[in-house]
């Protein structure tokens, strides 16, 4: 049969990547257009992948629905993955649209706009990883990228010294990641999530394992700013541009979390009552030390980074329980999370253009020089305060009442320390609200932005008022989690 | 479908802030007239719905919304109706509303932003009464925290403390509380959904499935609610928020607080506290008696070393606030009553206080007594609203609040004896500092610092008609009230005595 012998049969199905293949032609794209357009054009790349991303979403929503397992469980596209993609892609969508004139004061718009789109492809593969290789891959692209990013501006020493620090620490954390997983792969012969979770489940708890799993929360305890593992993040937060700040505060965060549920939940559900309580402490810690230090803050980028920590902390909280209401609350939260925290840093981003500072006393009489850009500010942090009728209530409404049950000292602890961070977030408003500005002139903000910072609020407004349509798609998405 | 009059009234204020969005800065009266017609709707239509509910039939009414799923896996439905225990209330927040526009007519900084946030703060208040789900109910009540705040820095007045520190003061005593009120809410959802089977957040819903808990889940879950609504409506120990607060709000705010935002505690204590947890509520009836009798006698001794007429107010209003406590306390039928109909009586009462205050703080640019005589001569409608205030607040028959006093002292005298009546005691210094602060303030020999001071008049006047008449009116025909409310308690006790005989107490 020798024609046969060149029909190239592919073990899988290719469409199941439709997206990520879609991703990285993107991302290629945008870069070679960026050889070929003239420098003084290139501000249209920006829009390039824009409408790519748009695209690739709406790819992603008819795919809706699809379950595949591709190469016995090492890539799984399901609802779950689907949704976080839907949510890297939005937030992407949002920086890209907010941060254009950033951007082009920045210089490089061909790399930066690649390097964005495969970040946001690393996370995607990441929300799809089934086994520790395709998880890892997935991480280091977007780790590596975000490196890039983070000292985009290069002769910027704080935006060096930063991407330098991100660097070494994710270096170590990465080893340390990859060590805990070692130590699994030689505990159960498999690095393939699902098997592992079969696997665990019928052995013992040996003190290996134990080990192992230490190392892995430590690991991916780093990518999400879980305290104690957090110093990195106010200052490569505080050095980086700021779209990639919000950009690595939203994206960098999510796609760990998806991962981490699939690792913990699917993984080691067998030995749940050893890691949940570890979880339970770290999500306790990390909300309590990130609302207080945020409290002394004088730069709003640090505030924003440790709020961000705390944040971390909420949604640390559904993996504890472990339940589909729990990985219904960390999705839901995630999502809105995406809308408030992008709305904060476009505004910083905006505002830095103007100002040239992220000093919080430098906001001063904001709201009178521009009413849209402080209301959004506003609203984005109460939404991460959780008040009503902003969409963080609901987040923490399913969030907290996952865990009522077997840990209620948790759900004190979250919302006592949300109320409290409404003291920082309301410092803020006070500086914005009350204070007369130095100068008065009005700012004018270019229509993209207002159409960004407009978007943002309004899905949090409509999310925290009417959550009922969003959290019908999170329970379709949380339900295809368990179906493997 | 019939007219939906409570999506109506809610809506009013909140359409009347979004003209106002629209409208430039810099036209101050036509801001002012839209935020006074907005209200006055919601007015017209709540004094509507109080003469047209249907006393005989009871229980909910003007039901909207109840079939519209809002949230399906929480079980929430945008459910707003009213019963005998919310409409006085709503009536209440429309008529203090409505004064509280015409009290700020002289705001003049920034008003644009002022009326806005004044507008959206009523609204929320309002929503907080009609909502008959508790996910609903828990949306509006966080939501009036903010727009308070920023209007207390923006536009309050810094004298004992400052603004800043007043306003965080009240911000954060109260989101700490309701942040204890949500763990116990969240708690209660998850529980009252395993006993029902599926979720149901409607108060009627919720309230069958709770009343089924345990003894022990009903007393920890009260414990968690009695902190939050005591917090908001400043139960001792949880009341210093409350003068600091008044202090520095401005004149609307303090009204709004005083007057309707505070009760959202008593209301909510009675209509979720009390009946979806009965056991709860008998287990802590005793210590609530005990903090609201501290609470009446501590703040009055407080009013009485008070040198600021805003300070007097706020520590009279704790003190009052005790006496609702104490009646809610007592569990029964008049005991609740009254506590309902003090609400009413201390709220139009506290607001018209605040107002005249707010007026004579604008006009001789201090609150502080001892700089002040005689105002009566120069003032005299000024006078006359405030002294309206005080003899209510002293209880003077023929007023609002006199029934519904004696109506409590016969409450908790019947079931706690001795404990009530060191609570009545304390009628006997609030007319004391009451008295000494009108006198002080409005008697003597007239200063001549002031002889230039213009009375109230156009606009200004409106808060004293309004709230002189309700006061006047409510006390010669108690009825009015007194009936409405008793046909929304009835049935809430009947509800609370049958599960207090299951769970075999009493």
């Amino acid at each position: 049969m020798p024609t046969d012998m060149f029909i190239l049969t592919l073990p899988f199905d290719p469409s199941a990547l439709t997206l990520e293949i879609l991703m990285a032609g993107l991302a290629t794209l945008v870069l070679i257009l960026g050889i070929v357009v003239p420098k003084g054009s290139r501000h249209g790349l920006g829009w390039v992948s824009l409408l790519g991303i748009l695209g690739i979403m709406a790819v992603a929503v008819s795919l809706w629905g699809e379950k595949q397992e591709l190469l016995n469980g090492m890539y799984l596209l399901d609802n779950y993955a689907l949704f976080w993609k839907i949510t890297f892609m939005t937030a992407a969508a949002l920086v890209i649209l907010g941060c254009m004139r950033f951007v082009d004061k920045m210089g490089n718009q061909a790399e930066y706009y690649s390097l964005t789109l495969f970040a946001t492809l690393g996370m995607m593969v990441m929300a799809s990883a089934g086994d520790f290789i395709t998880f890892y891959l997935g991480l280091e692209l977007m780790t590596l990228s975000f490196v890039l990013l983070v000292c985009f501006r290069k002769t910027d020493a704080k935006s060096i010294e930063s991407g330098i620090k991100y660097l070494l620490l994710a270096g170590m954390s990465s080893a340390v990641l990859l060590y805990g997983l070692s130590i699994i792969y030689g505990l159960t012969g498999s690095i393939t999530i699902l098997e592992i979770g079969r696997i665990i489940a019928m052995q013992p708890l040996s003190p290996a394992l134990v080990l192992a799993v230490v190392m892995v929360i430590a690991g991916l305890g780093f990518k999400v700013s879980a305290v104690p593992f957090h110093m990195w993040s106010p200052d490569v937060y505080e050095g980086a541009p700021t779209p990639v700040t919000a950009y690595l505060a939203v994206g960098s965060k999510a796609a760990s979390f998806a991962i981490v549920l699939r690792l913990f939940i699917t993984g080691l559900p067998g030995i749940w009552e050893n890691w949940a309580f570890v979880m339970a402490i770290l999500a306790a810690v990390t909300i309590i030390v990130g609302n207080l230090v945020a409290i002394p803050q004088t730069n709003i980028k640090r505030m924003l980074a440790y709020s961000s920590i705390a944040q971390a902390g909420y949604i640390l909280v559904g993996l504890v329980a472990a339940t589909e209401a729990g990985i219904k609350g960390v999705m839901f939260y995630a999502f809105l999370y995406v809308f408030a925290t992008m709305a904060a840093f476009v505004v910083v981003a905006y505002y830095y253009n103007y100002s040239g500072s992220d000093e919080l006393k430098d906001y001063a009489g904001l709201a009178q020089r521009s009413p849209l850009l402080a209301a959004v500010m506003l609203v984005a942090l109460l939404s991460m305060a959780g008040i009503p009728p902003l969409a963080g209530f609901a987040g923490k409404f399913y969030l907290f009442s996952s865990i009522v049950g077997d840990y209620l000292w948790l759900v004190f602890v979250g919302l006592i320390m949300s109320m409290v961070s409404v003291y920082y977030y309301l410092r803020v408003a006070l500086v914005m609200y009350r204070d007369d500005p130095l100068d008065a002139t009005p700012i004018s903000v270019s229509s993209p932005v207002a159409v960004t910072l407009v978007f943002a609020t309004i899905a949090t407004l409509v999310i925290g008022i009417w959550p009922g349509p969003l959290s019908e798609v999170v329970n379709g998405a949380a339900h295809s989690f368990f179906l493997h | 479908m019939d007219f939906p009059i409570l999506l109506t009234i809610l809506l009013a204020p909140l359409v009347a802030s979004l003209i106002i969005m629209f409208i430039p800065k810099e036209e101050n009266i036509l801001i002012k007239s839209i935020a006074a017609a907005g209200m006055f709707v919601a007015l017209a239509l709540s004094l509507y719905a109080y003469f047209a509910y249907n006393k005989d039939i009871g229980g909910l009414q003007f039901v909207f919304g109840h079939e519209l799923p809002w949230i399906k896996d929480l079980g929430v439905t945008f459910f707003l109706a009213v019963d005998g225990i919310s409409l006085p209330m709503l009536l209440l927040t429309n008529l203090i509303g409505f004064s509280a526009i015409f009290a700020s007519w002289n705001v003049n900084n920034r008003p644009k932003e002022f009326f806005i946030l004044l507008l959206m703060l009523i609204a929320g208040v309002m929503g907080t009464f009609i909502a008959h789900d508790l996910f609903i109910f828990l949306l509006f009540y966080e939501v009036v925290v903010i727009p308070i705040y920023v209007m207390v820095i923006i536009w309050g007045s810094s004298k004992r403390v400052t603004k800043e520190y007043a306003g965080m003061k009240l911000t954060m005593y109260l989101l700490i509380g309701s942040g204890f009120l949500l763990v116990g809410v969240i708690a209660l959802f998850v529980k009252t959904t395993a006993i029902a089977g599926h979720p149901d957040m409607s108060f009627t819903g919720m309230a069958m499935a709770a009343q089924q808990l345990g003894e022990f889940d009903q007393i920890w879950l009260f414990a968690l609610m009695l902190f939050g609504f005591g917090s908001l409506i400043s139960m001792w120990p949880f009341h210093s928020w409350s003068p600091d607060g008044y202090a520095g709000a401005p004149t609307a705010v303090s009204m709004i607080h005083a007057g309707v935002l505070k009760k959202i505690g008593g209301y909510g204590l009675i209509k979720i506290a009390v009946y979806m947890l009965p056991l709860g509520a008998s287990f802590f009836a005793p210590y609530m008696a005990v903090l609201g009798v501290i609470g009446v006698a501590y703040a009055a001794m407080g009013a009485m070393a008070q040198k600021d007429l805003k300070y007097v107010v706020g520590y009279s209003s704790v003190s009052h606030m005790g006496y609702v406590i104490l009646a809610v306390a007592c569990l029964n039928v008049i005991g609740i009553n009254g506590a309902v109909a003090n609400m009413f009586a201390h709220g139009v009462m506290a607001a018209l206080f605040f107002s005249m205050i707010g007026f004579i703080y604008e006009k001789t640019h201090t609150r502080w007594i001892p700089d002040m005589g005689g105002l009566a001569r120069q003032t005299p409608r000024l006078a006359v609203g405030f002294m309206l205030a005080a003899l209510a607040s002293l209880g003077l028959p023929g007023l609002v609040s006199f029934i519904p006093e004696f109506t409590i002292f016969i409450a908790s005298f019947e079931v706690y004896g001795g404990v009530a009546v060191i609570g009545i005691a304390g009628i006997i210094i609030t007319a004391l500092y009451v008295l000494r602060a009108g006198a002080n303030t409005l008697f003597g020999p007239p200063r001549p610092e002031y002889d230039h001071l213009e009375d109230i008049k156009g606009p200004e006047m409106v808060p004293l008609v309004v709230l002189g008449t309700v006061l006047v009116v409510g006390g010669c025909l108690p009825s009015l009230l007194f009936d409405m409310i008793n046909s929304g308690v009835v049935p809430l006790h009947a509800a609370i005595s049958d599960a207090l005989q299951l769970g075999g107490k009493f």
